[in-house]
Parts: structure tokens; sequence; C-alpha cells
């Protein structure tokens, strides 16, 4: 037992947790932290970021491509307000981002003091919990109990908030054996009487659809799913989060469902006679939003670890809570050992489909087409790096035409859908995977929400790409002008933007420019293998939208194939849906 | 439908305002809200009444058992069960209505907690039924003041009895 002082404490606890980075930015009252950093420096990085926000997006992403809790160090006020827009990006995506906060010493709570900001009230709604540490003795157990909540169950985002008087005081250190959470405890397994019935269910269904979605990654589960697929021959369609949990290149994968998915995916969803949804929350932007339309076939099995989760959107038939891969284990052991199926009519239909409308673009003109941009990626890239996204049609393009091959090589916000979210989480992912080639794929609109990461970058020799893909507006945005608001381009078009390859050039990064179909493959080729923070521009055309498209509120057999398939009707309704 | 839910949590500061934070995230209303402290002073007893659509008070309810700080949770509404609230009402007591004042009190079974030359003040345990029904007979006599607490419930441990929470 050593006495030490609180500062001190947050590192050693770190330290005990195996955190190897702390993404942060220092501030009048977690100085102290910053003071005794320097003798932790050989056991833990700390990453300079340009910006609160930023920085806890960079441990979320830390956290997407690891699977481990990404940390945040910040001071008070506005660099804790600063957070909010990352904790709650992470925590609609369950993912374990761990925050820590300085706040002003304990006697002045309350009283406006400088740069004070009721950390707790305003994280509380967008956290899955979070901590006042009042006492330095409790610093440890706090910081503990903080990962442990983060990490377990559903995983999400936790707060502890540190006064600077409890971050100088002196007190022993002792970090608890054991944690005893009354009201905390994790579901795991799941119920085996509702697994039997999952089972039968399974096993009679003529027409069963996997419905995958971002917790089968969170739990690590793609291996077990690959084994319950291939034997059952059960067609698997994987939600904006889920991608990559299950090869694109598999025979059974039939692409993403939802707003943008592919039309295959989604008659199959609206026509199979049991969906069986794995780590998923049916999402309005996954099932159309029409919850009374979706599936109006088929018995529903829900797996997921968040009991909350389950009847929210959609009442289901057979609900299991309990961690994915546990249950798909579970599953595994209860099925006979020899299982006949005949799956010959169902997976024609789907092949029927595939054919029918397939996901497809022409790249002629001389414009670029961003969906050609995104399959020459995937082509040169042949699956095995990590792509990180930002927010909007780009986002759309990369989840239908990269073909991900494995678990934690997709990060994108899709729940909170928050633009600058791309650079920032690419940089994270990258300290957490320095072995795999990272691409940042963004927008002209979302990378400005962040740029400002370009100088970290530049600052810690990071090898990193970004394809930024330059339409000149805000292309979502546009896109919905275009098919629902009559063309009235109101605010969506930039009179002005930089240059963004000087802009690179100017924080010491490297920039590339491709204005014409012919340079792009060249262009791509020579960023993708050059060494350092890389930004490639890409001038594409901003009239090319995303398809095939659901209207909001509409139904997953009803949707837009392409130019000129406008539904009437739908179209006048879905503006008010939003 | 009006629900009855009683949550047993952890007994530290801003336990409270996460729970009633997922009301107002809903746009729902409590109606009336009690907390104390059990035997065991590291837990408290949070009894709640609020009325909405059973759909989503079940979501809250789930939601609750997702909080860190909630032990457990249990909604009484279909189960037989025991509530009571308490009324503290100050009269306004001249010469003519005295009597009847204390005639009511005797009749209710309510206490006289305090006595004044111009007022009493009563106290009176009950179902929100039996409550209401005292404040409305009390009220031509003159009110000056009225404080109330919310409904505190519990199991019935025994089932025998049919009348839920019907108790007088």
């Amino acid at each position: 037992m050593a006495r030490m002082i609180g500062a001190e404490m947050f590192f050693e606890t770190l330290i005990h947790e195996g955190v190897e980075v702390v993404f942060g930015l220092p501030g009048g009252y977690v100085l102290k932290v910053y003071d005794v950093m320097p003798r932790y420096s050989d056991r833990i990085r700390h990453v300079l970021a340009r910006h609160e926000q930023a920085a806890t997006h960079m441990a979320d992403g830390y956290a997407r491509a690891s699977g481990k809790p990404g940390v945040v160090l910040c001071t008070s006020g506005p660099a804790a307000t600063n957070t909010v827009t990352g904790i709650a990006t992470a925590q609609m995506d369950s993912s374990p981002v761990v925050v820590f906060t300085g706040q002003v010493p304990l006697p002045y709570l309350g009283s406006d003091a400088f740069q004070e900001a009721d950390h707790i009230g305003i994280t509380r709604p967008c956290t899955k919990h979070n901590y006042l540490v009042r006492r330095t003795k409790d610093l440890p157990r706090a910081i503990k109990e903080a990962f442990y909540i983060a990490s377990t169950g559903r995983p999400s985002p936790v707060l502890v908030d540190m006064p600077k008087d409890v971050l100088i005081g002196e007190d022993e250190f002792v970090i608890p054996d054991e944690i005893n959470l009354r009201g905390y405890k994790p579901p795991k397994k799941g119920h085996p009487g509702q697994i039997k019935r999952a089972v039968d269910m399974i096993l009679a269904a003529k027409r069963p659809l996997i419905f995958g979605g971002g917790g089968l990654l969170w739990s690590g589960a793609s291996e077990e799913l690959k084994e319950l697929v291939h034997r059952l021959q059960i067609p698997v369609t994987l939600t904006l989060m889920g991608l990559g949990a299950f090869p694109a290149d598999d025979p059974l994968f039939i692409s993403m469902l939802g707003m943008h998915g592919s039309y295959a995916a989604n008659m199959a969803v609206h026509d199979c006679d049991l969906v069986i949804s794995i780590g998923a929350r049916f999402d309005d932007r996954a099932t159309g939003g029409n919850f009374a339309k979706f599936a109006p076939n088929a018995k529903i099995i829900h797996i997921d670890i968040d009991p909350a989760t389950i009847d929210k959107n959609i009442v289901v038939h057979c609900p299991i809570v309990g961690d994915a891969k546990e249950v798909l284990r579970q599953m595994l052991e209860m099925l006979p050992a020899k299982v006949k199926t005949n799956r010959k009519e169902w997976m024609g239909q789907i092949k029927e489909w595939e054919k029918k409308h397939p996901l497809a673009y022409k790249q002629e003109g001389d414009k670029i087409l961003t969906t050609y941009v995104i399959d020459t990626l995937s082509k040169i890239t042949d699956g095995e790096a990590i792509i990180v996204s930002d927010v909007g049609q780009h986002q759309m393009w990369v989840a239908q035409w990269y073909r991900f091959k494995y678990p934690r090589t997709w990060i994108t916000s899709g729940g909170l859908g928050t633009m600058g979210f791309g650079f920032p989480a690419a940089m994270g992912a990258k300290f957490a995977r320095p072995d795999k080639m990272v691409v940042c794929v963004c927008g002209d609109g979302s990378f400005q929400m962040n740029m400002q990461e370009l100088a970290t970058a530049v600052e810690n020799k990071m090898d990193i790409k970004i394809i930024l893909l330059n339409n000149g507006h805000h292309g979502m945005v546009r896109q919905w002008q275009t098919m629902f608001y009559n063309c009235n381009y109101s605010a969506s078009k930039f009179d002005v933007l930089p240059d963004f390859v000087k802009l690179a050039e100017s924080f010491g990064a490297i920039g590339l420019k491709a204005r014409r179909p012919e340079d792009l493959e060249a262009t791509l080729r020579e960023g993708l293998s050059t060494e350092g923070v890389v930004l490639m521009e890409i001038f594409v055309d901003c009239e090319e939208l995303v398809y095939p498209m659901i209207a909001p509120g509409g139904a997953m057999n009803e949707m837009i194939l392409g130019p000129g398939d406008a539904v009437s009707g739908m179209v006048a309704e879905a503006a008010d849906m939003a | 439908m009006r629900h009855t839910i009683t949550l047993l949590v952890d007994n530290e500061s801003g336990v409270l305002s996460r729970i009633a934070g997922l009301f107002s995230a809903r746009g729902f209303n409590i109606e009336s809200l009690n907390v104390g402290e059990t035997l065991d002073p590291e837990t408290s007893r949070i009894t709640l009444v609020t009325t909405g659509d059973d759909f989503i008070i079940q979501q809250i309810i789930k939601r609750f058992n997702n909080m860190v700080n909630v032990i457990k949770v249990s909604d009484l509404t279909d189960e037989v069960r025991v509530e009571r609230e308490m009324v503290l009402v100050r009269m306004d007591a001249r010469d003519e209505t005295r009597a009847e004042i204390l005639r009511t009190a005797d009749i209710f079974r309510a206490k006289v907690v305090d006595v004044g030359p111009k007022s009493y003040t009563l106290e009176l345990t009950g179902d929100k039924d039996k409550i209401t029904a005292f404040i409305e007979l009390l009220h031509p006599m003159g009110i000056k003041e009225l404080a109330r607490t919310g409904t505190v419930a519990m199991k019935r441990e025994s089932k025998l009895t049919k009348n839920k929470g019907e108790e007088k």
C-alpha cells in the first residue's frame, strides 16, 4: 500500500486496467494530472487532440477497432461540454468510451465558478453511468467500476468527474479486488427454454433470414454466426452497424438492408417467414420506420444483450436476452447433429431479386461517381483495410460498395449520424490497429467539422489515408432536397471551400487531387501506398444519388430504385416523417 | 393506465434525477413520488405513480432495470397491494366550524396535530380515494394550507384480498 495523490492514482489505476492510450487536452482543473503524466509516459501514451469532441471520437474509434474501452481526458466546462457529441455518438452505437473530466474543487461546486459546468447532469442521458468522485481514496474504485460498466453488458460510455481537490489530495492507494454493484448484473447466457423455442422455430422455417447488427461485433460472435449460417444454410443480411460481422464474399451474404439497403436484402426481410435478429435494435433506418409493415409474414426471434431493446420498436415472438456469442453457442449445442435443409426455392428467389435490381453504377462522362471511387477502393484494398466513414451519401455508398471481409474493419457513426466523426475516429482506429491500413472516407462537408485534427495526425507521425469526396455540397441534404423538397437547394451548396490539398500541405501532410475518372485509380493507388498522412481530394459528381431508397416511413418492399421512380404519395409523406 | 411502480435504489445523490430523467425524456409526468431510506441505510425505496401508455411504461421499467443505481423494480399495478398517502391540512377554525371540523376528523380517524386560536392542523393517512374524500369534505369549511405526500405502496403477502389496492 502506498500513499499518493489522486492524479497519481488516476494513472496507476489506468495502467492496472490495461489502458495504453489516452486521448486528451489539458486545462485548468486537470493540470495536476498532466503534471504527473510525464512519469507515466513510458506506459501510457497521450495523444494531444485539438478539440475535445475529436478526442472523444478518437477514443470511440479506438474502442470500435480494438473492442477495448477508449479513454478521454480533459478539463471542465467547455472541454466537458465539447465531449458531449462524442459521448452521445458512442452511446447510440454502443461503444465503450470512458471520459475523465476535471472539475472545480468540491467547495466551489454549483457556484458558477470559472469553467464550471454540471458534467454529471449534462451527460446523464447520454452515458450508461457517471461518477462524481468526492474523495481521493474513492478514485481507484470509481475508475475500475467505470471500465467495468463501460465494457460489459451492452457497451456504452461512462464519465468520471474528478474535482481538483480530489486530484491533488493524498491518500492510501487501494484498487478493490472485486466489483460489487448490486444494481448491475449484465446478462451473459440466454434462457435455455427460449433458445430451445428459437431453435424449433428456425428448424421449422422455410424462408429464414439472419438480420445481424453491431452487437455481433461487440460480442465477437462472427465465428459462431458463420457456423450457424453454414450448418443451416440461412441467408444473412446486416445492418449498417453490423457490416463486417459476416464476410461480404460469402454466397449466403445478401448485402446491407435498410433505407439504402440492397433490393434483394429488403425484399428478403419483407418476404421471409422468420427473422433471426442478432444484436440489432430494429432502428427506423434499418426497417424503413414503418414498424407495422415490417416483415408481415414472419415470426421474429430477437437476440440482444439489452432487455430494453426487446419489444421497443417491434414486438417480437421469441426474445432472448443474452450475449450474442454465448447465445449462438447455446443454439449450436442444441442443434441436431445433422440438419436437412431445403433452401433451393428461397435462395433462388433471393438470387432472382439480386439479378432483377443489383446495386449498379455506370461510370461514364467526365465526372467521377462516388460509387466508382468506393468500388475501386474496395478492389485495391481487397477488404484488408479498416474503413472509417463520416456521415452522408458517401457513408451509404461505402456500406453498399465496400466488401468487408472481417469484423471491426468498418467504423461509422450510425445511430447519431455525427458528421465530423470520421477523421478523428480513423485516427483512434489506427492507434488501436497500427498493423492495418486505415482509410477515412469523408465528404467535403463532414471533413470541415474536424479537420483541425490534421495537426494531431501529423504530430503523431501517423500513417493514415483520407479520401475526401468533394462534391461542393452537403450531399445527403441535397439528395433529400432533390427527392422530397422539389429540388429547392436551400443552404446545401458551399460557395467557398478550402483547397484541401493546400490545407493538408499547410499542416505538413501530403495532398493529392483527382478530377477525371481516368485519374482516379492512379491517384488512389499512389495515395494508399504513400506513407504518412495522405489526403486524396476527389472531385465527384454532385448529381449522383444513393439508390435504392426506402422513403422514411415506407415499408421495406417499397423502394425508390432510381431517378424517375419516385413514388408520388410516399414522397410527400416522407418529408413529414423526416 | 395508472401505474404504481416501486424501486429499490442506491441511497446516493443523483439517483432521483436519473429516474426522473427517463420520464421527462418521454414527456411523461410523474403524478406522485415518494423517497425514503429503507432498513439498510445504503438503499432507498422510491414509490412512483404515473399515468401513460402501458407499452411505454414497460419500456421505462426496462430502462430502470438497466440503471446501475437501481437494484430492483416492481410494477405493483397488477399486484394485490397496500397503498397509503398522508396529508396535513391546516383548517381555518372559526367558532361556527370548529366542532364540524373535529367531527369530520373523527369520522375519518384523522389526528389533530396542532391547535391554534384560529386553526386546527389535521393529519390523515389512507389511500388516495380516502384522502381525496377527506379534503373534499373539509374544503367548504376553509382549508388554509395543505401538504400531501405521494403514495407509498407494498405488495400484500396474502393474495386472498382481491380488491386490488381498494383497502380503506
